[in-house]
């Protein structure tokens, strides 16, 4: 992840508490989904960002899921995701996160 | 309002190759929730 993102990320958690944060995802395939949710969750996985080793435990999911999905307008949806929620694997994508999740729930 | 973002500011982290910040900011916006920071990565 992004440098300058981590860094924009550290600086909400302690602006506004974890606890008030959800981080949605975009990611293209279930690798970069699951890179990027475990940087919030456990800490930037190649140590080179402000993230490492942060354990910030942050509420994660991707757009794509249904828990998310289902609350978007029909027509905000079609307008700004429809295009790509056909080309992506939403599955592999969701099972990724929900995964990340998981590892969360499990050390809590 | 869902359950899920029901109360919480969002951060929303696209990808060029997925989908990007600002139509994931634009859909929750849309589902009456604020987004307090988007971006638009390229992963490699």
């Amino acid at each position: 992840m992004d440098l300058g993102t981590q860094e924009a990320i550290l600086r909400l958690v302690n602006q506004h508490g974890k606890d008030k944060l959800l981080v949605l995802l975009g990611a293209p395939d279930g690798e970069s989904a699951e890179i990027s949710a475990e940087t919030v969750i456990i800490g930037d996985p190649t140590y080179a960002g402000p993230l490492a080793e942060a354990q910030l435990g942050l509420d994660v999911y991707h757009i794509l899921e249904e828990e998310i999905r289902s609350w978007i307008p029909a027509d905000t949806w079609d307008d700004q995701v429809g295009l790509m929620a056909d080309v992506l694997d939403a599955e592999e994508i969701s099972t990724a996160v929900r995964g990340m999740r998981d590892r969360r729930e499990s050390s809590n | 309002m869902s359950p899920v973002f029901d109360g919480k500011l969002v951060i929303a982290l696209g990808e060029r190759d997925g989908v990007a910040g600002p139509a994931i900011a634009a859909c929750i916006k849309a589902a009456g929730s604020e987004v307090v920071f988007s971006a638009t990565e390229c992963f490699v």
